[in-house]
């Protein structure tokens, strides 16, 4: 369904980042922010929460760990015994550096299926964007105007003039597109 | 702008860009047609590859005796190959991983085209234990999966592999590495393949629309993206430790002469990024003026990678000498022999000009880049690198070929050179490396765009001239110096 989206668009992050703070305080909601690349700081100004991906590493190396020792406890000391070496058949040191690769192996893939499940990125995903140059050289401030009122959107657009935005346009898209805290980690 | 930059730092980005700029200047190999030059030389690697795989179906089809390996020298080019190639791609990782831990800011000129070259120098690595095998149709043996081959029941009296070989070590640490390497090397380039698409119109759109993902550049995307990395980096790096390490253990865990040392992982760990870092030199050197990115890959580049060179050299050089004064110290007449005799001393073995190659090209060449002016040569530095390209190969013939051709018997000492076959397959992977390399600057941005625009500030020499007119006049006024500047910019929070 269509959607409209105010996009006040800067030409440096340090407007954008005076614009968040200053619009914020005045109790307006942000719908989203887009960059051409990751701006220092620009979560803390928007309110966001720390991303809980490292946790997902965590149970994914553990995982991997866990794995690795009992399918070579199993295969080794159960399944098929044999002496190699003279050693036991529980022989721990030697498992070593299998067991790291299997974290490493385990954890690396696992968080990156979450990272790209909980971002909604796939070869299938058909995106939209609000700008062409929001990847390259323009660093948008995205505002839902289905709700807000067109008083309200003119008080927008004029704080993002007043704060430096170069371009501010309304973009109609053809799906509605999650906010910030709906993308939330 | 995150960080207090000091005065004397050189600006990694020259040119006075804009990041207007650097997209245009960084798509622009990929957006324009090939040039000539470029086809041409695509021609020239596509045809030494396909060389390069008719050696390799002649190797299947008839079997290893294409080879001249034999009883005593088991292992000859195919290892020495594989070795090589593993270390070259070690260096990818170590400037996106461990340079990303060490907050080294030159990393992000580099970091794209070096992870590239880890994939393709892993994927040529891997065919040569591949095809050694000799019955590459039982390949999937060396995995560990259930199986009948001991009896009709799976799961029930399966016939597994050693977990405690570090040839099986082995096979878990490359494709471990080589998935992980894929891993960051694509989720790093899909912000620049979304910047391709957003500046594409038509079918090249809907390609790289495909290939990003979907991807935006939200807030919340930027920063799982940032968590990622942080996260791959962290596993990279000992990751990357344990590769070379692991690579080592196949030699260090036998008790041939020459092999049988405990400070072959180290070694082989330092010779990896000394030999990586040397390639990456190699193929940079020419991008950056064919591609015109002597603005994002500059003199500062080289010269820390060159850096980069010295150090690990010199560690490679330190671990030669560690190994002659412990062969001659152990007083093990196998080791003074291995040592002293087969490798060193000139007359007294068939590969003494081996030893001395690998000595000369890797220990001694690289001790110019003391001098900065050295450091900061194009011309040296591109010998250079091929010098070292050279000497680490010969560092892993020496290792493998002269060990094994003097053991402790000396009725099974032998020679060994190489066939037709085994020069084709060498040369045909480098032609492999070449023509995946080519293809890639042709569609994918060779510098990370969004990383380069991440530093634009606190490395662009226009901003950096201008911290520095402000901090002069500070210091004129006696207001502070670059210190209070720096407090000053952070409390941009920026």
């Amino acid at each position: 369904m269509a959607h409209k989206y105010l996009v006040g668009m800067f030409d440096d992050e340090v407007p954008m980042m005076n614009a968040i703070e200053k619009v914020r305080a005045a109790g307006i909601a942000i719908h989203d922010a887009v960059t051409p690349f990751p701006v220092h700081g620009i979560d803390d100004a928007l309110g966001a929460k720390e991303s809980r991906l490292h946790t997902a590493g965590f149970v994914f190396g553990a995982t991997g760990t866990a794995f690795a020792l009992f399918c070579m406890t199993y295969i080794s000391v159960f399944d098929w015994p044999n002496v190699f070496g003279g050693k036991p058949y529980f022989s721990l040191p030697a498992w070593i550096p299998i067991s790291f690769e299997l974290t490493v192996l385990f954890c690396g893939v696992g968080t990156t299926i979450v990272y790209y499940l909980r971002n909604g990125m796939s070869i299938f995903n058909d995106v939209e964007v609000y700008d062409n140059r929001l990847s390259s050289d323009r660093f948008g401030l995205i505002f839902d105007l289905e709700s807000m009122d067109s008083g309200e959107a003119d008080r927008v657009s004029g704080m993002l003039r007043d704060f430096g935005a170069v371009e501010i346009k309304t973009q109609e898209m053809r799906n509605r597109q999650p906010s910030m805290d709906e993308q939330a980690s | 702008m995150s960080a207090y930059t000091s005065p004397v730092r050189e600006p990694l980005v020259t040119g006075s860009k804009t990041y207007t700029d650097i997209s245009n200047d960084i798509c622009k190999p990929v957006e324009d047609r090939p040039s000539l030059m470029f086809m041409i030389a695509l021609i020239i690697s596509a045809s030494v590859a396909v060389m390069g795989v008719v050696c390799i179906l002649y190797t299947i089809w008839m079997g290893i005796g294409t080879w001249n390996l034999h009883r005593t020298i088991g292992w000859g080019w195919d290892i020495t190959n594989f070795v090589w190639w593993i270390g070259i791609g070690h260096a990818g990782t170590l400037i996106s991983a461990i340079l990303l831990l060490f907050r080294q800011k030159w990393r992000t000129g580099v970091n794209r085209s070096a992870e590239a070259m880890t994939i393709f120098a892993v994927m040529c690595a891997g065919l040569f234990p591949l095809i050694h095998m000799g019955r590459i149709w039982d390949a999937m043996f060396i995995f560990p999966y259930p199986n009948s081959r001991a009896g009709d029941d799976l799961l029930v009296n399966s016939l597994w592999p050693n977990f405690t070989s570090p040839l099986l070590w082995d096979v878990f640490a490359i494709s471990t590495y080589f998935t992980i390497s894929i891993l960051f090397w694509y989720t790093g380039l899909v912000p620049d393949l979304a910047l391709i698409r957003d500046r594409a119109t038509g079918w090249r759109r809907k390609i790289y629309k495909v290939v990003s993902f979907g991807w935006t550049g939200t807030a919340r995307q930027w920063q799982r993206f940032e968590s990622l990395s942080l996260i791959l980096a962290g596993l990279s790096t000992p990751l990357v430790l344990s590769v070379h390490s692991i690579v080592s253990f196949d030699f260090a865990t036998s008790v041939i002469p020459g092999w049988h040392t405990t400070i072959l992982p180290p070694y082989f760990v330092a010779g990896a990024v000394f030999s990586g870092f040397a390639m990456v030199l190699t193929l940079m050197l020419i991008a950056r003026s064919v591609l015109g990115l002597k603005d994002y890959i500059t003199m500062a580049h080289i010269e820390s990678m060159n850096k980069v060179i010295l150090l690990t050299g010199s560690i490679v050089g330190i671990a030669y000498t560690t190994e002659l004064f412990m062969a001659w110290y152990s007083g093990n007449l196998y080791e003074v022999h291995q040592f002293f005799e087969s490798r060193a001393a000139f007359g007294s073995g068939p590969y003494n000009w081996a030893y001395w190659m690998m000595m000369g090209c890797n220990v001694i060449s690289p001790q110019i880049f003391w001098f900065k002016w050295a450091r900061r040569n194009i011309a040296i530095t591109f010998i250079m690198s091929i010098f070292i390209n050279i000497g680490m190969w010969f560092e892993r013939f020496v290792i493998i070929v002269i060990s094994l051709s003097r053991d402790f018997m000396p009725a099974s000492w032998a020679t060994y050179s190489p066939t037709w076959v085994e020069i084709g397959i060498f040369v045909g992977t480098m032609g492999i490396f070449m023509t995946l390399f080519l293809i890639f600057i042709k569609v994918a941005p060779v510098v990370a765009i969004a990383e380069v625009k991440s530093i634009l500030k606190s490395q662009g020499d226009q901003y950096l001239a201008a911290q520095a007119e402000e901090d002069k006049r500070e210091r004129e006024l006696g207001t502070g110096g670059s210190l209070s500047g720096a407090f000053h910019r952070d409390k941009d929070g920026i």
